[in-house]
């Protein structure tokens, strides 16, 4: 079947991992895309073919495939900068992950930004790689890590963040722009609005909202954006730290090496423009290429369209959990304050176990505290069982799940 | 291994009416250990008399593997010498459970209360008893059970 917004049938044939059997003989059904997606075709033939006709190392050589390859590398630069809506190509540089984008930030820009008695914000339902960098950070140097909270329909209590900035300390609010476990969408215009009215920097962790809605930076007005390919069809290995270029400018280096630099000598070097300053060493070519085609492929669909298929499907779930006698569903009801990501627990079935049952009915979910503990301790659970949707997904495959679901129930005697 | 064998009657219930639940005042041996990958939490608690458990307690979260297993293991050393609870095995945990083509992922789950119990008994020998030659078999054994 096929939602109203989309093709899913032709979509599903360019994901040549959902034809496979999980289990021997049962088909697929992939629930686990808020920890990565499966990759089209397009995708992967776009790295593969890299290495078999193209592959060399970029920016220095000057014969014919080190071109091929320099321009292929760049030309997902720009796809990325017209992807977000971003002006200046060079504010774009390419780490492997979000995670890494947001150290590269509290490393380079934190350690020459916040001193003693400053306060850092980030907020309570925020993936470990947006707060353990910033705990370091504040170890170091002595400042304070505050949290904004999570009230009971899962959204933030921005009052929190009016009193940290009321103290005139705060350095910079980082936040997720879309909650990995409970998939609220944040209010984030709002977040930055205050925050730059008390002069602070924002971070924005873009991992789950840039797969998922449209993304407008220019519109959006933060200093720092984080995001990685492997969670909106791309390959592993490849993000983005999108800075403003001022701020790119005065910061140091985060690694030394190759490609950073414009001149060595045996005491002094000069760093290389943007964004290679930032960019020491080969980077990852293959897969920032591959990255370059799933761009194409989304871009093709549209973010609208996803949106739209991703909020069908995650109304139609949720009304049918909601009927489930026992479920405590975690985040906001309305669709339109969400993505498609849902967390629940069925009963006292733990996580793992339910995780296990509907495995053997060839579905793959997530189950536990999906790096964001923080959040469990609010919740007041150990884990949570969580099932995420992407482009790929369907209102049958959602049936499926709720019918394993069932039998889950059923197992455990509830 | 299939979940309607996993999940039989007799795990559910020590997973919903644990035996032996609890902490004990004082123990002579504390061990508390999670699994990283799952957030599983076990705490063991005993009481050493005349070389041998004379009481023993848990408390955890965790999945209903985890806690069946621990709860299931302190039923079977109680009362028990050293000489038993040094030796138990892999083997043991499992046969005792029940469980035996786990997959990699859930057999931690299952072993997280040997391992557990080895650590603890292997604090009590070198601190208390200063018998480093059998603690080293321990650790080296407990390191091996993931
Ligand atoms: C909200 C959020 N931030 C950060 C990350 C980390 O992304 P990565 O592991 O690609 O660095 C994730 C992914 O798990 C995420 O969901």
């Amino acid at each position: 079947m096929q939602t109203s917004f989309i093709n899913i049938e032709n979509i599903r044939n360019d994901f040549p991992i959902l034809k496979r059997k999980v289990h021997k003989v049962k088909p697929l059904v992939y629930l686990d895309n808020a920890a990565t997606t499966q990759k089209p075709i397009q995708v992967i033939e776009a790295i593969s073919n890299y290495y078999l006709n193209y592959n060399s190392n970029i920016h220095r050589a000057v014969h014919e495939l080190a071109e091929e390859a320099t321009l292929a590398y760049e030309m997902t630069r720009d796809k990325i900068a017209k992807f977000i809506n971003v002006k200046k190509r060079e504010e774009i540089v390419f780490v492997r992950g979000t995670t890494e984008a947001i150290n590269l930030v509290a490393y380079a820009w934190g350690r020459q930004n916040i001193q003693k008695d400053d306060i850092i914000v980030t907020t309570e339902y925020e993936h470990h790689s947006n707060i353990v960098p910033w705990q370091l950070l504040a170890k170091e140097k002595g400042a304070k890590l505050e949290y904004i909270g999570v009230d009971d329909n899962g959204e933030l209590i921005l009052d929190h963040l009016d009193t940290y900035l009321k103290t005139g300390k705060v350095k910079i609010v980082t936040f997720s722009q879309m909650s990995n476990v409970l998939g609220t969408i944040t209010d984030s215009e709002e977040i930055i609005k205050r925050s730059k009215a008390h002069g602070a920097r924002v971070l924005v962790d873009g991992a789950q909202s840039v797969p998922h809605l449209k993304v407008d930076l220019e519109k959006l007005g933060c200093d720092f954006f984080a995001f990685s390919a492997h969670k909106m069809l791309g390959p592993t290995g490849v993000g983005v730290l999108w800075a403003k270029k001022e701020l790119l400018q005065e910061m140091v280096p985060f690694n030394g090496g190759g490609d950073m630099i414009r001149e060595v000598h045996k005491y002094e070097t000069t760093w290389n423009d943007l964004p290679y300053k930032f960019e020491a060493g080969t980077p990852n070519i293959a897969d920032v290429i591959g990255f370059g085609a799933a761009l194409d492929y989304l871009d093709k669909i549209g973010m609208d369209k996803v949106r739209e298929h991703e909020m069908e499907l995650t109304k139609y779930a949720l009304d049918k959990l909601e009927q489930m006698k026992g479920i405590v569903l975690y985040g906001p009801k309305d669709v339109t304050k969400r993505g498609g990501v849902i967390s629940f627990n069925l009963g006292d079935i733990h996580p793992h176990d339910l995780a296990t049952i509907i495995d053997e009915d060839g579905i793959a979910i997530r189950s536990g505290h999906h790096c964001a503990q923080v959040l469990m301790e609010r919740l007041d659970v150990s884990a949570t069982s969580r099932a995420s949707f992407y482009i790929y997904n369907t209102k049958e495959e959602v049936d499926v799940f709720i019918k394993s679901l069932n039998r889950a129930k059923e197992l455990f005697k509830l | 291994m299939s979940s309607a064998d996993i999940y039989r009657e007799i795990i559910l219930d020590y997973y919903r009416n644990p035996r032996n639940y609890g902490k004990i005042q004082n123990p002579d041996i504390a061990q508390r250990d999670s699994n990283p990958l799952c957030g599983d939490e076990l705490e063991m608690h005993l009481n050493i008399k005349d070389d041998k458990v004379a009481d023993v307690k848990f408390t955890g979260k965790g999945c209903a593997i985890s806690q069946a297993s621990a709860s299931m293991l302190t039923e079977l050393i109680l009362g028990k010498d050293f000489d038993y609870v040094k030796k138990l095995n892999k083997e043991d945990i499992l046969d005792n459970l029940g469980l035996h083509d786990l997959g990699p992922a859930r057999i931690k789950c299952a072993l997280l209360s040997l391992k557990v119990l080895k650590s603890g008994l292997y604090s009590y020998l070198v601190d208390k008893l200063h018998d480093t030659a059998s603690a080293d078999k321990i650790k080296e054994e407990s390191s091996g059970l993931y």
